[in-house]
């Protein structure tokens, strides 16, 4: 079988670990590269299928535009809410600043 | 005096007319959970103290003449990644460690309803990842039937829990056959619902699409009666049919003659000898109780594991984007949101949640997209249009639920595709969305259980528990 699979590198996978938000040591990296590569190699069994005319298919089962009607319900207590949070402040949760120190 | 009942619909007909009382019920449980939780580890906490509080309310309702319900003093444990208010929900992450939910699914609700007693939140696979439940953060459960050896996963801890009678039933979550493979490797009965059946609402998501909540119990009826409890439309899941609960219980004593039931000439091979043997004994017991053996083809079976492992993982990485340490569990702090993300997230997930999430996150970027999720997606229509054309000339199809037996403790963490593997017969229903449920059926090597999984096609549990129900009389002869 042709191995149309591209290889998966490090800088990959350091890509990938960046827009998972996982700051991964450089041990880890080395390890999930090799083994998501083995596992891309094994995923190359459906290159060989014609897949030109299949639909593709998201839900298992037929069901568009399920809404409620528009009526006031009872929601989730705010405070209950609040206090699973790691940190909240004056009924909002608190996090630290979002205009980082490096880009 | 007449022996104690153990079963869910012995135990609810006799806390119902008063025979036993549901604190007598619980305290039986209880005691074999003191007993033998040490060395099988089912559970990630045990609500003693509540379960005692809801039996004596049952009890209490008995004595007032007032009906508890069905499940009336039935002890039941939850997966713990099923949403309870106050009790904390884990999914086996560190990243939830001591996350205590502002709400209750809706099947913790129905149970609660019908009458039923909650003794504790079970252990699982991180995020329902895995198939041994040996990837949770906070240790393994071990099989009650030999506990060298795995339970399965990722729902092994509800397995194990029913498996060593710590309850008559419990709830699992099943994406790729969380529930049908541990069932099989502890010996009991484990069924997943058609897709939409049983609302999600309150079910920590894994993957959205495939993900299905149903019961473990020791015997068909049993699991028939718990489904029937659970089933049904509920407003707070967009994904969920419109219908009413599913009705299985009374089909049960059907008998299959004239059912057809379908061999699969082109199942994927490498399944145990004993497996094997099990599986033709199964079509044996239903020939000879009336039903025809009907051969089919399903020749994109074998792609159902790659489309799964492109599919979910697609839907986890987005699911479990939500973990970041802003609105619920664990926060590791950083100077910034994005550095204190990546921190949270890296202490927070264990490495088969990280894997997939990496994998998920590949098969979704720019580049890649069309190469993997995009292709994935069409061989779920594939594997969809055979089930239909096998579904024209089978009402159910036999395999086996898993290829093996319970294998011991380690033997396959460190082959994240040798794992994979354990669950090739269970997947292609979750892609589906239709209905499989495995049945105990006799014993495999070294003695151990072996599971026959029986698929239907969308909503065909009556014909999926028909069919249950005459395989578990034959196994008992």
């Amino acid at each position: 079988m042709a191995d149309s699979s591209p290889r998966i590198t490090p800088e990959a996978v350091a890509k990938v670990a960046r827009l998972a938000r996982l700051d991964l040591a450089e041990a880890d990296l080395a390890r999930f590269a090799e083994q998501l590569a083995g596992m891309l190699a094994h995923f190359a069994d459906i290159d060989a299928l014609d897949l030109s005319t299949v639909e593709p298919m998201t839900q298992p089962y037929p069901l568009v535009n399920v809404m409620r009607d528009d009526v006031v319900s009872t929601s989730l207590d705010r405070d209950e809410v609040l206090a699973a949070a790691p940190a909240a402040e004056d009924g909002r949760f608190r996090v630290p600043p979002i205009i980082g120190l490096e880009g | 005096m007449t022996t104690a009942p153990v079963s869910v619909a012995g135990i609810g007909a006799a806390v119902r007319s008063g025979e036993v009382s549901a604190v007598e019920v619980l305290e039986r449980h209880l005691a074999a959970i003191d007993a033998r939780e040490p060395d099988i580890h089912a559970f990630n906490l045990v609500t003693a103290d509540a379960a005692r509080a809801t039996a004596a309310r049952v009890d209490a309702d008995v004595a007032a003449g007032r009906d508890p319900g069905p499940l009336a003093g039935v002890p039941i444990a939850l997966k713990d990644n099923l949403c309870t208010r106050g009790v904390p929900t884990t999914c086996s992450s560190r990243i939830l460690e001591g996350w205590r939910p502002p709400y209750d699914a809706t099947v913790v609700r129905r149970l609660a309803a019908a009458g039923a007693v909650f003794v504790g939140k079970t252990n699982l696979d991180e995020f329902a990842m895995g198939s041994s439940t040996e990837n949770s953060a906070f240790g393994v459960t071990l099989n009650p039937l030999d506990t060298s050896r795995v339970a399965g996963g990722s729902s092994g801890g509800s397995a194990a829990a029913v498996a060593a009678s710590f309850a008559a039933a419990s709830l699992g979550s099943d994406t790729g056959g969380s529930i049908r493979q541990p069932a099989a490797l502890c010996g009991v009965v484990g069924v997943k619902p058609t897709y939409g059946t049983v609302s999600r609402y309150g079910l920590v998501a894994f993957a959205s699409s495939l993900d299905q909540i149903g019961p473990f119990t020791n015997d068909v009826r049993d699991a028939s009666i718990v489904l029937e409890a659970i089933s049904g439309h509920d407003p707070l899941d967009s994904t969920s049919i419109p219908r009413g609960p599913v009705t299985t219980t009374e089909v049960l004593d059907r008998g299959v003659a004239g059912l057809r039931v379908g061999r699969i000439v082109d199942l994927p091979g490498g399944s145990d000898p004993e497996v094997e043997q099990r599986l033709a004994e199964a079509f044996d017991a239903l020939r000879a109780a009336g039903a025809t053996i009907v051969d089919v083809e399903l020749p994109s079976m074998k792609f159902g594991l790659t489309a799964y492992y492109l599919i979910a993982p697609a839907e986890a990485s987005s699911n479990l984007a939500r973990y970041d340490g802003v609105r619920y569990g664990m926060r590791v702090d950083a100077p910034d949101t994005n550095a204190m993300y990546g921190a949270t997230r890296a202490a927070g997930f264990g490495d088969e949640v990280k894997r997939r999430i990496m994998l998920g996150t590949y098969a979704l970027s720019a580049g890649y997209f069309d190469a993997y999720y995009g292709k994935a997606l069409k061989v779920r229509r594939l594997i969809h249009d055979d089930f239909d054309r096998a579904y024209a000339q089978a009402d159910v199809l036999l395999t086996p639920t898993s290829p093996i037996v319970a294998f011991p403790v380690g033997a396959k963490v460190d082959d994240p595709l040798s794992m994979y593997l354990c669950d090739v017969f269970t997947i292609p229903t979750n892609l589906a969305g239709h209905p499989a449920m495995s049945v105990p059926f006799g014993t495999g090597a070294d003695g151990l259980p072996v599971g026959v999984q029986v698929l239907a096609p969308t909503l065909g549990e009556p014909v999926m528990f028909q069919v249950a129900a005459e395989l578990e009389r034959a196994a008992a002869r």
